[in-house]
């Protein structure tokens, strides 16, 4: 009758964990929605201006980022406070655009590597010039579609 | 009765919380997506033979080192770009075959034959601040998208939307195939209506 013995143990029923891994997976889904995933440590400023005729950028494996700033505060001692072009994790000059359009259009599919389009998320700030450069490059790589990333907005925000 | 112990909690019920609170923080929750104007740079090789273009079918805009913006040679505020734009656009000057019959402009002889042939040339020193040709850019674009809403408006009544919003609907992937494919035929008359013929000059090095 053993069914009787440990009924009479007298201890406390366990509390039932079946719903612990709800609760995690819960909050993982939660984190996994909710959380932008920025690759790109910035290492500028980066206020985008605003603009409100503005078309979505979804579908983000099509997307080449191209960050230009001032360099941020923490920066700022060692690479000046000129405006300049942030690849990846790392400044670059104007000379290297070419080079990286290449190696991310590269890496990949090959059935999007003429549908991508380069976002250039430039800070307000940033004198034309810097970006003509930029531009005058991405020609050169034929990567034609760009994107200039703003804020929501009307102009009168940009003052 | 020392034998009977507390009865076990009933943890069945708790997926079901789970799933409530994970469902409402899906629906809640917004990835955020980028947005901004979408440009198509110039292809590299240098046309050869240029077509001549009448100067009344163009709309210069040159943005200044100082930030100034400056429309057909006058000193203008950022605020009245966008009606000047229009107003150009829709001019519908043209004669005979190059006349214009759904413009609402003034048929000024001396600006635009028709939105085919209205060129806007945009120019800006490379000293302009970005965010200042953004504006720019926007206030042209807003332009453009003026016009079209209204012609989208005009003739597909029965859309119950503007260009943009049936725009956004078209490239919105939840959209049915179908409701797409019948859209793009719209928007593409549309665009054949007023296409976006903007020009960007290479900034002078100098000044």
């Amino acid at each position: 009758m053993s069914k009787f013995k440990k009924k009479g143990s007298g201890e406390l029923p366990k509390i039932s964990t079946a719903s612990l891994p709800d609760i995690v997976f819960m909050l993982l889904f939660f984190f996994m929605v909710a959380t932008v995933l920025r690759d790109n440590t910035l290492m500028i400023q980066n206020t985008l201006p605003a603009a409100d005729q503005i078309q979505k950028l979804d579908k983000k494996d099509r997307v080449i980022y191209i960050y230009a700033g001032k360099p941020s505060a923490r920066y700022q001692d060692k690479y000046g406070n000129q405006p300049r072009i942030q690849l990846n994790d790392k400044f670059a000059t104007v000379g290297d655009v070419g080079a990286y359009i290449l190696a991310e259009r590269a890496s990949k599919r090959e059935e999007l590597q003429n549908v991508l389009t380069t976002a250039l998320k430039v800070d307000g700030e940033t004198k034309m010039g810097l970006i003509s450069d930029i531009k005058q490059e991405l020609r050169k790589v034929n990567a034609l579609k760009i994107n200039y990333t703003t804020r929501i907005g009307d102009f009168t925000q940009n003052n | 009765m020392g034998r009977r112990s507390a009865p076990e909690v009933n943890a069945g019920s708790m997926a079901d919380i789970a799933f409530l609170l994970l469902i409402f923080f899906l629906v809640t929750t917004t990835i955020e997506t980028d947005s901004g104007i979408n440009r198509k740079l110039p292809p590299m090789e240098e046309i050869i033979d240029p077509p001549i273009i009448k100067e009344r079918n163009i709309f210069t805009v040159v943005v200044n080192k100082n930030n100034q913006i400056l429309v057909e040679e006058k000193l203008m505020e950022l605020r009245n770009l966008r009606s000047e734009a229009v107003s150009f656009l829709d001019n519908g000057g043209g004669l005979a075959e190059e006349a214009c019959n759904y413009c609402q402009g003034s048929k000024d002889r001396s600006s635009s034959d028709n939105p085919d042939k209205a060129i806007i040339s945009l120019k800006n020193d490379r000293e302009t601040d970005y965010k200042v040709y953004i504006s720019v850019q926007n206030e042209l674009v807003a332009a453009y998208n003026e016009l079209r809403n209204r012609e989208f408006m005009r003739l597909y009544p029965q859309e119950n939307m503007d260009y943009v919003q049936a725009d956004r609907k078209y490239t919105d992937p939840r959209t049915d195939k179908k409701v797409k494919d019948k859209l793009k035929e719209k928007l593409s008359v549309i665009k054949l209506m007023y296409p976006m013929k903007l020009s960007e000059a290479e900034p002078n090095k100098t000044s």
